[in-house]
């Protein structure tokens, strides 16, 4: 059968104040062309003068993924006519980029891991927007966002599935979240991936023709555009066709990809070096300052979870993709020093309410020390896992200390020994055939016929007897 | 005294300075002989006779209140590349012929700080593409010493005006010999810097690691004023040197008895004509009667300067002309049928014909398959010339040359022939190939018309060739022949 | 290397602008002749010779990220061809 060759090129739009060549700001949604100056607008006679951030920024990438750093690093012109291309030329590097070779380490569904080379990684400039279906057979150019300074990343066509593809978006996203150069927001376009996609028999060499989908901006997408451009390919081969090397769109809506209209005649793009620039050549102390400032890594920061809070490498690898969400477990660790049941509350009925909502962990209304509350008070038998959940369910929607809404609600588990001595008794009583036969059991069929007096205590109880006083006391009384 | 308009730059700062002369009247005189003389020469595109005045009037105050520097008031014009705020900033072109420029180029500010009045901007060939300012979209600049003949190019129209004493001062750029051809044909004091050392912020590129901006006078005392007001680092141009700006006007009158001068075999072969041959000896006289003394040097390379210039030059210029497209600036065609109309229109109609053949030649050259054969192999060729410069500049202080194969030549002589025309560069694009200064200044006549000899310097050293100038211009009156019938 | 007019049509294709085919063929002559000269280049032997990109070989100098632009939208598309609330205006492109 066919397996897929599948190669990425991020786009990351780098969070600074200004832009690559210019100093003009990039806030994202001023009125158009406002943040457009005489450089971004390739007016004559217009120099550029590149943005030292963005150098630093390369850098702290490079080191994240253990790239080569290239000391002295070149810009070029990338020629073609396009409305949002001012200058008729993209700035980018092309021989001498500024990240050489690197890696990442991606998680597959089945627990193992996969190394994924990057190629490189170089420095660029953001084209303009083109406004569709406004005015009438027109197009309106914005250059707002010509000029914004853009990191691409392009891995070797490692990737075999969607899903790898999407697992390795996410480490990308993951580390430049981590390294705060970019937002990383794919819907604002702040992050953009490119898709190579080839099919080829299995264990065939042979390279199949490949496709690139363009501009796919949400993870979601990234899945489904490769998906079902595999699929496409697939069926052109088994029809006897040929896959034709293109550029093409993907719709969403349609859940199919089509050619690019503009990309249609084979582009010659005449790169070299951009003569209004010389190489910019970084001294060794500038990178050694860069790695000094690093951030702790997604990788670095499982391992020390993993370490620091006794959980599995599985709940690590989740926790720690979203540097945000890691923050946010491992105040709720610290304060409550309950790390395996922090984890669990993360992972669980957290992560579930973020992804019914479609929230990141920065907009979820129960803060990190209402949480820790929450496992302190399961921690010290104040609550069993059923009324912790109505106190976390209340904090989703009010904004109380979990202290109040136990006492307000009547959650106090129930500890003491007599009053849960007088349920069990009368369940016994209530029960008495199942008691009989309890009795009568081996001693090893025993602890399974017990849950089923547990669960009528706990039930006369409202859920808030403790449950280990509960089986205590109902294997010694049944025991006699 | 004689008329206000026939005093160099040099000469009209002390006039101005001791109240001789105000801002105003210079004013006025300059503008009055442009206006009765451009419509002959054309050299200039816009006069900016209103603007002009009023910075003349406020000169005047300045110069009464003591706030003045010692430049302000004094005349100049810009050659029509340099943008000026609000003002038409045509390149000589059609598709900028609507083009009023939304800022100042750093020339020009610099210019405007020191409060020098700009009169006005001058012809050019389009895109500063050509030698003879016959690319025009504007019609061609007339040499004031022949009006059949051409001024050269492509700062003709700077060369002119000063030639013809419409002003004393002129801003120029040089490519490949756009500064130093046209001062040579029209009799005129050129100086193109070293690469760097003038900002290219607002000078609108034709090929960018080449273009350098400079000036035309009358003589080199004057160049020493204007390069120090244009001279210096900008943070807008990334090729912009950091290298401290001297006063050049302190070295003009050193000896040259210390002074060696170079002669390059390959300048002084059968290619140039028996009479400029003879110019350029009379010249050495001068320069040995001085206490110069000269040597034998070689440029081995010097002959490929023309075809790998025929490379660089236009490749850089097709990436730089490709904002020209129509849409946010300048001529756009009329009701485009789609995009690709728009674009191809609005360039064709835009672009005059020398223009189209030099992007033409450059996309070609960059495109894929070649850039090997020739833009990798003419940049090779740059090094080998930079470096015979450097090798010969170890044994000698100045360069010495011919600045122009013969005198100007007749209007449409060499239209109906590129390659003829681009030869006319032959002695000055390998300076520009190896960045280096070079200036061309007044030698004697022949057959009634101007020669310009050429000095090339080491990088930065600009004051080294203004001060051998000056001393053959102190000792010669050369520079002082001014063009009969105007 | 000589051209033909099929590669003055590409390369003009390219380079976006429009030629008829008069102008290809008399074009293509002074091209020619123009490659001609330029091909004396290949007389030089450039082996193990760096190419020059700029003649004084400096490094690049970076500037602070600091926001120094204000908007001059109104005055910069004064000189524009076509706009229309606040949009270079170009015929419709089809992506």
């Amino acid at each position: 059968m066919y397996e897929a060759v599948i190669g990425l090129e991020v786009h990351v739009q780098l969070s600074t104040n200004s832009k690559i060549f210019s100093g003009s700001s990039t806030a994202f949604g001023a009125e158009p062309n406002t943040q457009a100056s005489l450089i971004d607008l390739g007016m004559p006679g217009v120099l550029p003068v590149p943005n030292a951030k963005v150098f630093e920024m390369a850098i702290k990438f490079g080191l994240a993924i253990d790239a080569k750093i290239e000391q002295e690093s070149i810009f070029d012109r990338k020629n073609y006519f396009y409305p949002d291309l001012p200058k008729g030329y993209q700035i980018s590097q092309f021989e001498k980029p500024i990240v050489g070779p690197g890696r990442v380490t991606i998680m597959l569904d089945n627990g193992t891991t996969k190394t994924i080379n990057i190629t490189r990684a170089h420095l660029e400039e953001d084209a303009g927007k083109s406004v569709h279906d406004v005015f009438d057979g027109m197009t309106g150019i914005d250059l707002n966002r010509a000029g914004t300074p853009l990191l691409e990343i392009v891995s070797e066509p490692e990737l075999r599935s969607a899903k790898e593809a999407v697992a390795y978006l996410k480490v990308i996203h993951s580390i430049i979240r981590y390294l705060d150069i970019s937002d990383g927001n794919m819907a604002e376009g702040s992050m953009r991936c490119d898709c190579n996609v080839s099919i080829q028999p299995k264990g065939s060499d042979v390279l199949g023709t490949r496709t690139e989908i363009k501009n796919v901006n949400s993870f979601r997408f990234v899945e489904k555009a490769i998906d079902t451009e595999i699929h496409r390919q697939i069926e052109i081969l088994e029809d006897g066709g040929r896959v034709v090397q293109e550029t093409r769109l993907y719709d969403p809506d349609k859940d199919e990809t089509r050619p690019m209209r503009s990309k249609e005649e084979a582009n010659d793009y005449r790169y070299f070096p951009d003569p209004d620039l010389l190489p910019v050549v970084l001294d060794s102390s500038f990178i050694e300052a860069c790695n000094a400032s690093l951030p702790e890594l997604p990788a670095t920061r499982r391992a020390r979870y993993i370490a620091e809070y006794g959980i599995t490498e599985y709940d690590a690898g989740v926790l720690v993709a979203d540097r945000d969400l890691a923050d946010y477990f491992a105040e709720v660790a610290n304060i409550s020093g309950e790390g395996k049941l922090a984890a669990n509350w993360v992972m669980g009925s957290v992560l579930a309410e973020l992804n019914q909502t479609s929230k990141s962990i920065i907009e979820f209304p129960v803060s990190a020390k209402q949480l820790s509350d929450l496992v302190s008070r399961i921690k010290d038998n104040t609550l069993n896992s059923k009324t912790a959940k109505t106190v976390f369910d209340a904090l989703l929607t009010s904004d109380g200390e979990v202290d109040t809404i136990i006492e307000q609600e009547g959650l106090v588990q129930m500890t003491d020994t007599s009053a849960i001595e007088t349920i069990v008794d009368e369940v016994i009583s209530e029960n008495s055939t199942q008691a009989t036969n309890y009795r009568a059991a081996p001693a090893d069929k025993r602890p399974k016929m017990l849950g089923f007096f547990v669960g009528q205590v706990m039930k006369k109880s409202q859920g808030k007897a403790n449950p280990q006083a509960v089986n205590q006391i109902l294997a010694s009384k049944l025991a006699d | 005294m004689s008329d206000i308009t026939d005093l160099s730059f040099s000469e009209l700062k002390k006039a101005l300075q001791n109240k001789t002369l105000s801002s105003t009247e210079t004013t006025a005189a300059f503008l009055d002989r442009i206006e009765s003389l451009n419509p002959e020469l054309n050299a200039f595109i816009t006069i900016t006779r209103d603007e002009a005045m009023q910075s003349a009037k406020k000169a005047d105050t300045a110069i009464s209140d003591g706030t003045a520097t010692a430049y302000t008031g004094l005349p100049i014009a810009h050659k029509d590349l340099f943008c000026t705020d609000g003002v038409l900033t045509t390149c000589g072109s059609r598709i900028l012929s609507n083009f009023v420029a939304p800022y100042d180029a750093h020339v020009v500010s610099r210019c405007k700080a020191a409060g020098l009045v700009s009169l006005g901007k001058l012809n050019m060939d389009e895109f500063a593409m050509g030698s003879s300012n016959e690319n025009s979209y504007f019609g061609p600049v007339r040499n004031p010493w022949d009006t059949s003949r051409v001024p050269g190019g492509s700062s003709g129209g700077s060369a002119a005006a000063v030639a013809a004493n419409l002003t004393p001062l002129a801003t120029a750029t040089d490519t490949g010999g756009s500064i130093r051809q046209p001062a040579a044909f029209t009799g005129t004091s050129g100086l193109k810097p070293t690469y760097g050392r003038v900002s290219r912020f607002g000078m609108i590129a034709y090929a960018s690691s080449l273009d350098q901006g400079g000036l035309i006078a009358h003589t080199a005392e004057d160049l020493a004023h204007g390069l120090g007001l244009i001279a210096g680092h900008d943070s807008r141009d990334s090729t912009s040197a950091v290298q401290p700006v001297p006063d050049y006007t302190e070295l003009l009158n050193d000896s040259l008895k210390d002074k060696v001068i170079g002669l390059p075999r390959q300048f002084f072969d059968d290619r140039l004509d028996t009479s400029m041959h003879n110019a350029m000896d009379t010249v050495l006289d001068v320069l040995k009667s001085l206490g110069a003394t000269t040597v034998d040097i070689s440029l081995d390379h010097v002959a490929e300067a023309i075809p790998a210039y025929y490379v660089i030059a236009p490749a850089e210029a097709s990436s730089n002309l490709s904002r020209f497209d129509g849409v946010r600036f300048g001529a756009r065609a009329d009701k485009p049928t789609d995009l690709l109309d728009l674009y191809e229109r609005s360039r064709s109609e835009g672009f005059g014909s020398e223009v189209k053949r030099r992007i033409l030649i450059g996309t070609y050259a960059l495109s894929e398959g070649y850039y090997d054969a020739y833009y990798k192999k003419a940049q090779q060729i740059r090094r080998l010339i930079r470096d015979d410069f450097n090798r010969a500049l170890a044994s000698c202080d100045l360069i010495f040359g011919p600045t122009t194969p013969s005198t100007a030549f007749i209007i449409g002589e060499k239209t109906s022939d590129p390659v003829s025309m681009y030869l006319e560069d032959i002695y000055t694009v390998a300076t520009n190939m190896a960045g280096l200064p070079g200036g061309s200044f007044q030698g004697p006549l022949v057959s009634g018309l101007p020669t310009g000899y050429q000095l090339t310097g080491p990088n930065f050293g600009e004051s080294i060739i203004l001060n051998a100038a000056h001393r053959v211009q102190t000792a010669t009156d050369w520079h002082r022949l001014i063009p009969e019938g105007l | 290397m000589s051209l033909t007019s099929d590669h003055v049509k590409r390369v003009a294709k390219l380079a976006r602008l429009g030629l008829t085919d008069a102008e290809t063929a008399e074009i293509l002559a002074q091209l020619n002749s123009i490659l001609n000269l330029v091909d004396q280049m290949q007389q030089i032997d450039t082996k193990n010779v760096m190419p020059l990109a700029h003649p004084l070989e400096l490094k690049q100098t970076l500037r602070a990220d600091a926001v120094t632009e204000m908007d001059q939208r109104e005055k910069f598309q004064n000189t524009a061809p076509q706009v229309n609330a606040g949009l270079y205006l170009v015929p419709r492109v089809v992506e």
